[in-house]
Parts: C-alpha cells; sequence; structure tokens
C-alpha cells in the first residue's frame, strides 16, 4: 500500500455519521455530492464551505467512476464523519485497479485519460478546497481517498 | 446515458460566424460529455470565427468544466477560430485558475446585447 501525507487528525468526538454505497455510474456524481453536501448542512457551513466540499466530492466520485472502475461497474463507499471541533471527514473508497504512483496522480495537469478531456486537476482540486488530502492505493486493491475540511461556519 | 442536469442553448447569427452557447446547471463528468457533442455538433455546423460560452447559469462546476472548456479551445482553434467565456462568476475563475486557464482561454465581462439573436 503506498500512502501520502498521512498526519493524525481531529481528537475532538464525532458527532454524527453516514455512510453511502452506490454503484459507478456517472449520474451518482451528482448524487453523491448532493448527499453529503445535505448531511454536513447540519454543521451551519458557509455556502462557500458547501461548495468546497460538493467539488471536493464530486472531483473523488469522479475518480472512482472514470479510473478506478474503468471498464466496469463497481461499488463506491462513502463514509461521512462531522466532529465537534467542526471537522468534516469524508472517505471515498473503491475497489478498483488502484493508483501505481500516487505522487505523480496528484500532480496538477498529469492524467492517464486525457483522450476523454481530463484535465489532470482532480486531486489539485480536492487539495485546493480541503484542509488535507489522504490517498491509499494498492494496486488491483483499490484506492481510499480522505477529505479533511475543517467547518468555520457562519460565527 | 441518464438525463443530465447540465442543459445548453445554442443560438449563432445570420451568417454563422458567432455562435452562441449557453450551459446552464451542473458542469460535472457527467454533464460534460453530455454537452460536449453537442457544442461539438454545432461547430462542425456553423463553423464560427467566435464562439461564446457563456456560463452564468452553471450552478456546480468541478475539473470536468476545465476538460470540456480546452477542448473547445482547442477545436476552435483548429478551425481558426476563437473561444471566448463570458458569466465567469468568482468560484468558476478559482477553478481555472487552479489549472491557468484563464491565461489561455479569453474572457470576457460583458455580454454584448447585439450579439444575441
Amino acid at each position: 500500500m503506498k500512502t501520502s501525507e498521512t498526519k493524525n487528525h481531529s481528537l475532538a468526538k464525532c458527532r454524527n455519521e453516514m455512510k453511502l454505497k452506490l454503484p459507478s455510474l456517472s449520474v451518482n456524481e451528482a448524487i453523491a455530492r448532493a448527499a453529503v453536501a445535505v448531511f454536513c448542512s447540519q454543521a451551519d457551513p458557509t455556502p462557500s464551505e458547501l461548495a468546497d466540499i460538493k467539488c471536493a466530492v464530486s472531483e473523488a466520485v469522479t475518480n472512482c467512476i472514470v479510473h478506478a472502475y474503468r471498464e466496469t461497474v463497481g461499488t463506491i463507499y462513502i463514509t461521512v464523519k462531522l466532529f465537534e471541533d467542526g471537522l468534516v471527514r469524508i472517505e471515498i473508497k473503491d475497489k478498483g485497479c488502484g493508483i501505481e504512483d500516487v505522487d505523480t496522480a496528484r500532480q496538477p495537469l498529469y492524467t492517464t485519460d486525457a483522450a476523454n478531456e481530463r484535465s489532470g486537476m482532480g486531486f489539485t482540486v480536492m487539495e485546493s478546497f480541503c484542509d488535507k488530502v489522504r490517498v491509499f492505493s494498492g494496486c488491483k486493491k483499490g484506492t481510499t481517498v480522505t477529505l479533511f475540511k475543517y467547518l468555520k461556519g457562519r460565527e | 446515458m441518464q438525463k443530465s442536469n447540465c442543459v445548453l442553448s445554442l443560438s449563432s447569427d445570420e451568417n454563422g460566424t458567432l455562435l452562441r452557447v449557453e450551459l446552464i446547471g451542473d458542469i460535472d463528468h457527467h454533464g460534460a460529455v453530455g454537452v460536449r457533442s453537442e457544442i461539438d455538433g454545432a461547430i462542425s455546423e456553423h463553423r464560427p470565427t467566435r464562439t461564446v460560452l457563456v456560463l452564468s447559469g452553471v450552478e456546480f462546476m468541478d475539473s470536468s468544466g476545465i476538460g470540456l472548456i480546452m477542448g473547445r479551445y482547442a477545436r476552435m482553434n483548429a478551425i481558426g477560430g476563437e473561444l471566448v467565456l463570458r458569466g465567469v462568476s468568482d468560484r468558476l475563475m478559482r477553478i481555472f485558475r487552479m489549472a491557468g486557464l484563464e491565461r489561455i482561454v479569453k474572457i470576457e465581462e460583458e455580454e454584448d446585447e447585439d450579439e444575441r439573436d
């Protein structure tokens, strides 16, 4: 298993949790980000924070659909945890092909699918819109992307 | 392909030199795949010298939007025309900047009324 950027996070208590399981159909990109946004709304995020989360989730879910389960339809597992200190932790997991070199995949504009107009900006967008992005991947085992974002809310 | 949250409205001027494409809704991978062929079909048909993508009706966009725009930019370049973006919100601009798209594709502020059909 290859990892990049691991660091311990929130020690605060988990307030609420949601688990989602979706087939890797592109129509589920919108459904996944909407469901996660609704769940996060309970923490009273700003519209901008909510838009950041939607965009980051959309990128991670799209990666599962176009890369992990490229020639097939597999299952995408999403776990969202909301902590007392405002941290939202979103884990997006697949059991697809895996990423050979995570550090390269995270480089801006790097793509293995230019033919289908993939911009290679997915991880860059996730990193820009979240406080931390963790990626675990194993060849032919799958990939787990975890997004960490502190919701500062409206105060 | 199931129904997408992204729709577009196309219009062109009488002599077909200008193509106006208004994108409405969510531009994600699912939505981009659908509108891509529609826009390319219109470009092939009209062979405009200028294609204007109006983005003020876009409610959501992720990096699939970058791919969609760069692809149409390349398409217009190939026929010697230009691609122009209009109605770019701050959020869209933030995503464009991540890829340096604003340095490649022309972005205009105002919509010229007489270009509307």
